[in-house]
């Protein structure tokens, strides 16, 4: 939990204007645990005062080498998908609170839409002796990645895009929900946009299997003093705005109370 | 750069430097110990403090518009007997002042604010008559001068501690409102609270901000602040610790030079968290390069050549 400078190693679009970066940093690559983050100073322009948040991805704690993935939405992330191999980056991280495996737990369903497959990719890697199934959902095959990389340490992998173009066609959470009317695995942990949180939400409430998710928030220091991240946490009659960065970004399901207004800003 | 004078006094109160941590920005302090040694601050003005615990606006809390940064935090906070119980032993740890920003939705409020805190080991407290975010009390009572001057009073007589009066930006002539607080009893002002403004998502035809508008701050702001600071310091005899966009030492000389005694960081902390160190280390850096030995040779120091 530091601020430091890491260095590019790479930087490629894996997808339609998915971007996974490749960066040396020791304090992240040794300490991480799935479901943190790293909160990015954007580089070349001081008019962007904010840092970015961006979930990471894998770590290699015998080379250092961090992976972050990032979708390019708007300034900042343009410059940062314009960084070449060399170009050092002033980080704070790792932040938050991420994923936990509670005692006992032997299988488990791995949830990621979009964006969100980035961070979940990492408890596949760190937790592999799990048994592990996931559920992957896309927009459709220009926007998929890392498909092959969940296969890797998953027993099996479920894809599904909104237009049909790779995997089975419809909400990931669809898909998920029929496995459940058969299968309950110990924990669900999922990451995505807020229409793929909220179905999930009702999903597992139904079968009555504990999920934990990672949330995303327009987001200011990141280390727990502006209390602009805020998230409403808690049951509909009592609740308190808990701090993404850092009271999260990982919350219980049944705890987390999600405005149907809001929508992803990966 | 051993020898430089920095400590400044403050209506009687002497801080050791003139970097103060802006409320709202840095939490209680303690979240950032980590980052930054809070030894090193002049002082900290904690999270808008108000009576009972406040769960503040709806999200989305924070907008990113050109050199600035939009909030509506709304003054959440766990109220002030947490604060007193939980928060402040922790932060009474640090060699640094202790400024404690006090909110109210009526006059009432303000005055029990000040009676709670009056035995409490707090170094000043701060009056907020600014805040943009929350729609009673806040920036409502600070565009008025009349009511400006009344609940400086009030408070004034419940208060044991220094008062600074911090003021809103949003209002026609901001020297009314310094003359108002002055002559209410406000031993200090601390200026400017955040400027109302707004973003818009063009791709969802909504507003950015969960609260709709929210405050302004950041570089964007700066040249206002420095402005009104002054506007301020030639309208009145009390201190001001003035504020609006400071991100390095160089912009804390010009707010002294404008006639500001000590300056408070805001969002340079949420920018990176030890930015006021950093902030401090570069204002000694011109000191010393600049060949000034004593941070009283800048406070007013202006060179001006006013206009016939």
């Amino acid at each position: 939990m530091s601020r430091h400078i890491a260095e590019v190693v790479e930087n490629i679009e894996i997808a339609c204007k998915i971007y996974k970066m490749t960066i040396i940093s020791n304090q992240v690559a040794q300490s991480a645990y799935p479901g943190q983050f790293i909160h990015i100073s954007i580089p070349h322009d001081e008019s962007l005062l904010l840092r970015r948040p961006i979930s990471i991805n894998r770590v290699n704690r015998n080379n250092n080498q961090v992976d972050i993935i990032y979708q390019v939405v708007g300034k900042g992330t343009k410059i940062l998908s314009g960084l070449e191999k060399g170009a050092e980056l002033d980080i704070l991280g790792p932040l938050g609170k991420g994923f936990w495996i509670p005692k006992g737990t032997k299988k488990i369903y791995i949830v990621g839409g979009g964006c969100g497959v980035a961070p979940v990719r990492f408890i596949g890697e760190r937790w592999d002796y799990l048994d592990i199934t996931s559920f992957l959902g896309f927009r459709g095959k220009p926007w998929a990645y890392q498909i092959d990389e969940f296969e890797r340490f998953s027993r099996k992998v479920f894809v599904s895009s909104d237009d049909g173009t790779i995997g089975y066609k419809g909400s990931i959470i669809s898909l998920l929900d029929k496995h459940l009317s058969v299968e309950n695995p110990d924990l669900v942990m999922a990451c995505g946009p807020v229409p793929m949180i909220q179905a999930l939400q009702k999903t597992v409430l139904k079968y009555d299997i504990p999920c934990q998710i990672s949330l995303e928030e327009r987001m200011g220091c990141g280390v727990g003093g502006c209390l602009v991240c805020s998230c409403a946490i808690g049951s509909k009659d009592k609740w308190d705005y808990k701090k993404v960065c850092t009271d999260g970004p990982v919350f219980w399901s049944e705890e987390v109370i999600l405005d149907g207004e809001s929508e992803t800003k990966c | 750069m051993e020898n430089l004078k920095l400590n400044v006094n403050i209506a009687g109160v002497s801080f050791k430097n003139p970097i103060i941590a802006a409320s709202g920005t840095f939490g209680f302090g303690v979240e950032y110990k980590e980052y930054i040694d809070l030894n090193h601050l002049g002082g900290i003005s904690v999270t808008g403090l108000t009576l009972e615990p406040r769960k503040g606006n709806p999200p989305p809390r924070i907008a990113e518009t050109p050199s600035g940064i939009l909030n509506s935090v709304g003054l959440q906070n766990p109220g002030v007997d947490y604060f007193i119980d939980s928060i402040l032993p922790k932060l009474k740890q640090y060699d640094t002042n202790i400024i404690a920003n006090i909110n109210g939705n009526t006059l009432d409020e303000y005055c029990h604010m000040a009676t709670r805190l009056q035995q409490i080991d707090i170094d000043m407290l701060e009056l907020n008559l600014s805040c943009p975010n929350v729609k009673q009390g806040g920036v409502s009572f600070g565009t008025d001068p009349e009511m400006v001057y009344s609940i400086t009073k009030a408070v004034k007589e419940h208060s044991h501690q220094p008062l600074i009066v911090k003021l809103t930006p949003n209002v026609t002539d901001i020297t009314e409102i310094a003359i108002a607080a002055q002559k209410g009893g406000g031993d200090a002002i601390s200026l400017v609270n955040t400027f109302l403004g707004m973003a818009i998502d063009v791709k969802t035809r909504r507003p950015v901000l969960g609260n709709i508008t929210g405050g302004l701050s950041g570089p964007a702001i700066k040249p206002l602040a420095l402005r009104m600071v002054w506007q301020v310091s030639r309208a009145v005899e009390i201190p001001i610790i003035g504020m609006g966009g400071i991100m390095t030492g160089e912009d804390v000389v010009e707010f002294l030079l404008a006639g500001a005694t000590a300056v408070s960081i805001g969002t340079a902390n949420l920018v990176t968290p030890d930015s006021m160190v950093k902030i401090l280390y570069d204002f000694k850096t011109y000191m010393h390069n600049n060949k000034v030995s004593s941070i009283d040779e800048l406070i007013g120091g202006l060179i001006v050549k006013m206009p016939t």
